[in-house]
């Protein structure tokens, strides 16, 4: 008896192990694939080793084992066609939607806890507590990544949705949750302070991440998956068992560093983006005024072909645009023509191109572009001065100069250099502004030349039209 | 199932925040996509707790909340692996096209 359960927990251990390992083969393109393999392989070992411990230890009723097969079988089934079919560009959804069921599950696992208990009342803080502070993250984390999930997909808002009270109503929720797990904690048997707390957290995750607006998601995605990681982890803690806790802390720790990396890299605080109002989305093409179109310098695909036909380096910098216009493939192809004509091509991409941390990469990714040629902006900034054509596609605020001046909104900002560059072609619908709401001072840059058109059709243009030059 | 001591888990808790931090903080902008939705496929691990509670449920609220447990878990784990692959695929390095750049360069 004792043996399978002691066998189970060194399987547990070995499983632990491999999470790390796995993720620490994520460090590098090349071996990242295997550490993603090694890490699977290490949870169905640890879930194997479960069936063994159910069966082993024998209470499991038949009932009970119809629910657990079933379960299994039609979460796998639902999991395995999401991941199937989902679109690269709306990845985010979909690890979002991942997020928002982790929470709720390890949300279920403490109020089965609290609620199948046989003497609740004598359950010490030891239980109650960490119970507590997984309904509270669990909840938090379900409504508010499908929230988050929603605003991706467009089936809400994506702009700030602010109503009348929220903010108070956000400074309310915490504290009736705060008063809510320390009544649960003394009372672990009272189902009021249960169910209260399960309404006032599931309500709270809502009420936190609406106001958020679609451009800040890198930053709540990240903070969510870390939320998730915690919310497992307490439910390690109700269980009694360490390779929740282990496997949750590290997706905790995880999720928060990617969190800090997102927010820096717009020079926002986690708290100034939590508490929300400034993102206001997708920039649905704002119909400002028709005042500044009269200093740019509209070019057409013909005057843009010359130009990179006869570059030898050209930078492209792809944005959410480029994504949202699904253009990725046009681009891969653009670039293969003049990397096979001999021009040194490579793309910049800001931390937070896409919408969530790293996401252009893997749209570039999915259009056969060389992981080699994915320039970080750091390595690329000094490298702009030598390019003699960059070709911004659908980035606004991330190439934005006034970021460099204090006294604006993106004030501050690290921002790919693009106006360095020896000259500057960007493709764009119209002059709508990016999420900051502000001017950009590129366009207006003598160099830099416009060419308003359709991210997709303007690049099979230029294919066709480089071709003519190259070919 | 074993009783692990309160302080014992407390350990783990902040080894294993450590390691997180020093596991994840080398990883490149390039993979932070790939990285978070394989970190969201290992906090699946939550379905061995589904696992666990539907083991112990003996009322039809323990097992609804079970099966709605196991449903979670089972599409975070399953889901998230299969996708993370999905994506890691294409960063295949193209041996080809790397070479042919690097002779141009």
């Amino acid at each position: 008896m004792d043996t399978v359960s002691n066998t189970v927990h060194y399987i547990f251990l070995a499983a632990a192990a491999c999470f790390v390992l796995g993720l620490h083969l994520m460090n590098h393109p090349r071996t990242a694939r295997r550490g993603n393999t090694l890490s699977a392989a290490a949870m169905t070992g640890a879930i194997a080793a479960t069936v063994w411990l159910v069966a082993d230890e024998g209470v499991i009723s038949r009932t009970g084992w119809l629910v657990l097969a079933s379960g299994g079988l039609v979460g796998a089934a639902l999991g395995l066609w999401a991941a199937r079919e989902v679109q690269m560009t709306a990845m985010p959804q979909l690890v979002s939607l991942f997020n928002a069921v982790g929470g709720g599950a390890a949300a279920l696992i403490a109020v089965n806890d609290l609620l199948q208990a046989e003497d609740p009342a004598g359950l010490g803080a030891r239980v109650s507590l960490p119970g507590a502070l997984d309904i509270v993250i669990g909840a938090v984390t379900f409504s508010g990544s499908l929230v988050a999930a929603g605003k991706l997909q467009g089936v809400v808002s994506g702009a700030p949705v602010v109503f009348p009270g929220a903010r108070l109503l956000n400074v309310l929720l915490p504290a009736s949750f705060a008063a809510g797990t320390v009544w649960l904690v003394l009372a672990p048997d009272s189902r009021t302070a249960l169910y209260g707390l399960v309404a006032v957290a599931l309500l709270f995750g809502v009420t936190m991440v609406l106001p958020i607006g679609g451009a800040d998601m890198p930053v709540v995605i990240a903070l969510l998956n870390a939320f998730t990681g915690s919310a497992v982890a307490m439910a390690g803690f109700v269980l009694d068992e360490t390779a929740l806790i282990i496997a949750g802390m590290l997706v905790s720790s995880s999720g928060g560093i990617l969190t800090k990396l997102m927010a820096d890299a717009m020079n926002r605080s986690i708290a100034n983006i939590v508490v929300g109002g400034f993102g206001t989305g997708d920039s649905a093409p704002a119909a400002t005024g028709s005042a500044a179109p009269a200093q740019v310098r509209p070019v057409s695909a013909d005057d843009v072909a010359v130009q990179l036909a006869y570059a030898s380096k050209v930078v492209f910098v792809p944005g959410y645009g480029l994504a949202a216009a699904q253009a990725q493939h046009e681009l891969g192809d653009l670039a293969k023509l003049l990397t096979d004509h001999g021009i040194d091509v490579c793309y910049a991409v800001h931390p937070v191109a896409g919408r969530m941390p790293g996401h252009m990469n893997v749209l570039l990714a999915e259009a056969n572009v060389p992981y080699t040629q994915l320039k970080e902006m750091d390595e690329i900034n000094p490298e702009f001065p030598q390019a003699d054509v960059a070709l911004v596609i659908g980035a606004n605020d991330v190439t934005n100069p006034i970021a460099r001046r204090p006294g604006n909104a993106i004030s501050g900002m690290p921002i790919l250099d693009v106006d360095k560059a020896k000259s500057v072609v960007v493709i764009k619908r119209s002059m709508g502004h990016g999420y900051a709401g502000i001017d950009n001072e590129l366009y207006t840059d003598p160099k830099t030349g416009m060419f308003f058109t359709d991210a997709k059709k303007g690049l099979s243009e230029l294919k066709a039209a480089v071709g003519e030059f190259v070919g | 199932m074993n009783n692990v001591d309160l302080l014992t888990a407390i350990t783990v808790f902040v080894l294993s925040v450590l390691v997180g931090v020093e596991v994840i903080s080398k990883v490149p902008a390039t993979l932070h996509t790939p990285l978070m939705s394989g970190s969201n496929s290992v906090h699946g691990i939550v379905v061995i707790g589904a696992m666990l509670i539907a083991a112990e449920s003996h009322t039809w609220l323990g097992y609804v909340l079970a099966f709605t447990a196991m449903v979670f878990g089972a599409m975070n784990v399953v889901g998230g692996y299969v996708v993370t692959d999905r994506m890691l695929e294409m960063f295949k390095a193209r041996p080809a096209a790397e070479k042919k750049q690097k002779a141009e360069v």
